[in-house]
């Protein structure tokens, strides 16, 4: 490969080097040396771990955490491995990695998350070295998908391409990656740490139901800087994150988040696991004091060397690849002309797509989540077609989104009708994205060693209800969000409908929320009324579906017909009959 | 226990002294924080080198205004996974400028070893039963670091690797 | 009637496995030892425990209780239903699809 110009913007279509392979423009950045010497090392570290282990020279209390630092879990049937898809983009040369895995090691399937990572729930302990090797080929990794340090970064599943992006989160997120990465200082932190960052208008990475939550802004002079919540957190006690800086100078962008995690390694408690995330450290100093506590520790920092110079940033923006979009006119006879002629193609259009920055250019999503489905399920061969067709169609880069989809990126809008064919063809071109069939739902008992009750069936169950592509576009944006168990993996808290499974002496029941919102307007669901069973709880969420239609006003989503008429409606058909 | 410096099995010069014994005047000895608050004026004219422990909740800013007492100061990890230590020892280098041995004691694994010896720990104390070979091979295990080391005016890291990344992709 | 078995996984695959007095720990329900009384299974579990930690065979391991009906073992918990058998939302994998 040849040097890579430089380009003050990888999103923008100029001159740059254009590889022999569609990955080569992928949206992810390109490992260096060091980068790969570094996994490589850690391979070997972990290999030599796995042996120390099997030879009984670690006991299973000392070995847990450092299987932990490699994503591995043990689960219900066998170990689980966490793969990073770092802030959730993918060459397809690492989605046919990911699928050839699926196939050699596991069962020919793997599992997209809400932390936008792929889990393989059939794993070997003895085959996990030659898994990361694998992995370390494709410059990919497990590491700190799991344990008590800084986690996989998570961003916007349309950073880079979508028309409303202010900045490109991807830079930023993958400084964080680097920083965090084996930190000597917080690989030990009293409990897990997730950090989101996002760059538009639109908050699609759920910023505020993060330990940190960042928003990535210019201000008038065109500089580049970020605002900092700080414990935000879904699980037993749900907060909202808050403000604790308004503007943080990209110099100090690593500095600030240092200062936050030493006061929250040092405060943080320890005594109980419950009450370990950051959240419970903001709630209980106060935000007032715990800003106070990072102001100071940010001011004694030694600079120059928690400084990030502009050059850094440029290096780093430097490595990622630009898709080279082609300069096209804004809108496609062809693609206007397949709508008219096609009503589920219109459909879809109208649903799966996003405006793309670039004119001509649409962003695809692509649902994990066809009528009466496993939420994020995806198989090895359907993997590999979807590969050829990023490679053919979208610069042979496929994303992961926090709800549990794909996304191709940059599409072409005269190609929109070739790729949704063929997306047919292998059942992914569902179209309910944002709408009630695009149910969020973590592995519960099926798989998760945590649960107190099943998610999937459930989440099955009304898909399959909602099955009618027409009635779902009617009801319009519904996000409805499903959790095995506390710790919220599903997200329940901030559903428009949130599902939590509890285990009501030894049977599965349901606890329904209604209210609760991801975005930057942040919200927790309201509990409507006791846990029901799965076939209650299916009904429940169509009568709240038909009270919702019968008050709606026009042009209102389900959110805010719930916020205008209050939650009584709702509590009220569903718990009236008892 | 087996003392580790520089990545090898070493000497241990220093004796430790559980509270209520007397303390040898005439040796490196390291008495608890407890012991040195309730008898700090004991050691008044004392001069052989002291070193003082402070327990996993007992952070850098309590034992600062007495740094200079001290040769040794030995940071207690009650569990290998409570990390607050390595906090501690950052801070005892990087915001009170201490440059005395810093160790590790209690709990600590060598897969730690790195991270202790990139926060400004001198020495560690390892564990009764531990295997001598897993610490010896810990420092050379992993040689990238993405963050900024202890060295006063060391250079970020990324810096490093970005001129380097340009070289190699070149 | 209602007994106690021992479960875990196993060290190297992680594997489901339960617990036999002669043959040590095996794969299916069916071949795992019963206990009616809480004392000796308490006391097979301290020892399976050990054994297994010595050996590195399995890990994580605990009791849980069994209903035997008309010969059929049926856990009591659904958790370890699914455990014995493997995921209902993919009965063509797992134990139950080997059986
Ligand atoms: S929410 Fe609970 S059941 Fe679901 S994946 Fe997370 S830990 Fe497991």
């Amino acid at each position: 490969m040849t040097a890579t110009a430089f380009r003050a913007d990888p999103g923008i279509p100029g001159p740059g080097t254009f590889g022999s392979e569609p990955d080569d423009h992928a949206g992810i950045y390109r490992y260096d040396d060091l980068d790969r010497r570094f996994v490589a090392e850690r391979v070997e570290q972990f290999s030599k771990q796995v042996t120390r282990r099997l030879a009984g020279e670690l006991t299973e209390d000392e070995f847990k955490p450092l299987r932990l630092m490699n994503g591995l879990y043990l689960q219900l049937h066998a170990y689980m491995l966490r793969i990073a898809v770092p802030y959730g983009v993918l060459t397809t040369t690492q989605f046919r990695k990911l699928s050839e895995i699926g196939r050699k090691y596991d069962k020919g399937y793997g599992h997209f998350t809400t932390r936008q990572n792929l889990q393989f729930n059939w794993i070997k302990l003895e085959d996990t070295p030659a898994i990361l090797g694998e992995l370390a080929e494709v410059d990919m990794h497990a590491l700190q998908t799991s344990g008590n340090c800084v986690r996989n970064v998570t961003t916007d599943q349309f950073v880079g391409a979508s028309a409303d992006e202010i900045v490109d989160g991807r830079v930023y997120a993958e400084i964080l990656r680097q920083w965090t990465i084996a930190h000597p200082e917080f690989t030990y932190l009293p409990r897990k740490f997730k950090i989101a960052i996002m760059g538009s208008d639109s908050d699609r990475a759920a910023i505020r139901t993060h330990d940190v939550g960042v928003i990535a802004k210019r201000n008038e002079a065109g500089e580049t800087g970020f605002t900092f919540y700080v414990g935000g957190g879904l699980g037993r006690s749900p907060f909202v994150g808050k403000l604790v800086r308004e503007w943080v100078p990209e110099q100090d962008f690593a500095a600030y988040l240092e200062a936050i995690l030493r006061v929250y390694n040092q405060y943080g408690r320890r005594d109980n696991i419950y009450k370990a995330r950051i959240k419970i450290l903001v709630h209980q100093l106060g935000i007032d004091k715990f800003k106070a506590e990072v102001e100071e520790e940010f001011a004694r920092l030694p600079r120059p060397k928690f400084t990030l110079a502009p050059e850094i940033v440029e290096g780093i923006r430097a490595r990622f690849a630009s898709p080279g979009l082609e300069r096209l006119p804004a809108e496609s006879a062809e693609f206007e002309r397949s709508k008219a002629e096609n009503v589920e193609f219109a459909r879809w259009s109208t649903v799966n797509l996003a405006a793309h920055k670039a004119p001509g250019y649409a962003i695809v999503s692509v649902s994990l989540k066809p009528a009466g489905g496993i939420p994020g399920d995806i198989t090895s061969e359907q993997m590999d077609t979807l590969a050829d067709l990023a490679d053919r169609y979208s610069f042979g880069e496929i994303r992961v989104t926090h709800a549990q989809n794909l996304v191709l990126a940059h599409v072409r809008k005269d190609d929109l009708f070739d790729l949704w064919r063929q997306l047919d063809a292998i059942g992914l071109a569902t179209a309910n994205i944002g709408l009630i069939g695009d149910i969020i739902a973590c592995p519960g008992l099926d798989y998760c060693a945590l649960a107190n009750a099943r998610s999937i069936p459930l989440a099955q169950a009304i898909s399959a209800r909602f099955a009618d592509p027409a009635r779902q576009q009617a009801i319009g944006e519904l996000g409805i969000k499903i959790s095995g168990c506390i710790n919220a993996c599903g997200h329940h808290h901030v559903g428009h409908i949130g599902i939590l499974g509890v285990d009501k002496r030894g049977e599965e029941r349901y606890q329904i929320t209604i209210g609760g919102d991801a975005t930057l307007t942040t919200a927790i669901g309201d509990i409507i009324g006791p846990a029901v069973t799965e076939e209650a709880a299916v009904d429940a969420i169509d009568t709240m579906v038909e009270i919702y239609l019968a008050n709606r006003t026009e042009g209102e989503r389900f959110l805010d017909t719930i916020r205008r008429i209050g939650h009584g409606p709702f509590k009220e058909s569903i718990y009236a009959a008892d | 226990m087996p003392l580790i410096e520089d990545g090898r099995p070493a000497e241990d010069s220093w004796t430790s002294v559980p509270d209520g014994e007397p303390v040898p005047g005439d040796i490196p000895a390291i008495i608890s924080f407890e012991r040195w608050q309730a008898e700090r004026d004991s050691f008044a004219g004392r001069n052989t080198k002291l070193g003082v422990r402070l327990k996993g909740g007992t952070l850098a800013p309590a034992i600062a205004e007495d740094l200079d007492r001290f040769a040794l100061v030995a940071v207690e990890f009650p569990k290998f996974r409570d990390g607050r230590g390595f906090s501690t020892a950052r801070e005892l280098r990087e915001r009170y400028g201490y440059e005395g041995e810093i160790r590790a004691v209690g709990h600590v694994l060598p897969d730690q070893y790195l991270f202790l010896k990139r926060t400004g720990f001198t020495s560690v104390e390892a564990p009764e039963g531990t295997n001598l070979e897993s610490w010896v091979n810990a420092l050379s295990e992993v040689s990238v670091v993405y963050q900024p080391g202890l060295g006063k005016d060391d250079p970020n890291p990324l810096i490093n690797r970005w001129l380097k990344s340009e070289a190699v992709q070149g | 009637m209602s007994f106690r078995a021992i479960t875990g996984n196993r060290l190297r695959d992680g594997a489901v496995v339960f617990y036999n007095d002669e043959a040590g720990w095996v794969e299916r329900l069916t071949g795992a030892s019963l206990y009616e009384d809480k004392a000796t299974a308490e006391t097979k579990l301290a020892s399976a425990k050990a054994e297994a930690e010595k050996e590195r065979l399995a890990v994580d391991i605990y009791l849980f209780e069994v209903l035997v009906e008309d010969g059929k073992r049926v856990p009591v918990t659904i958790r370890e239903r699914i455990r014995s058998l493997g995921p209902t939302v993919r009965t063509d994998l797992g134990k139950q699809a080997a059986a």
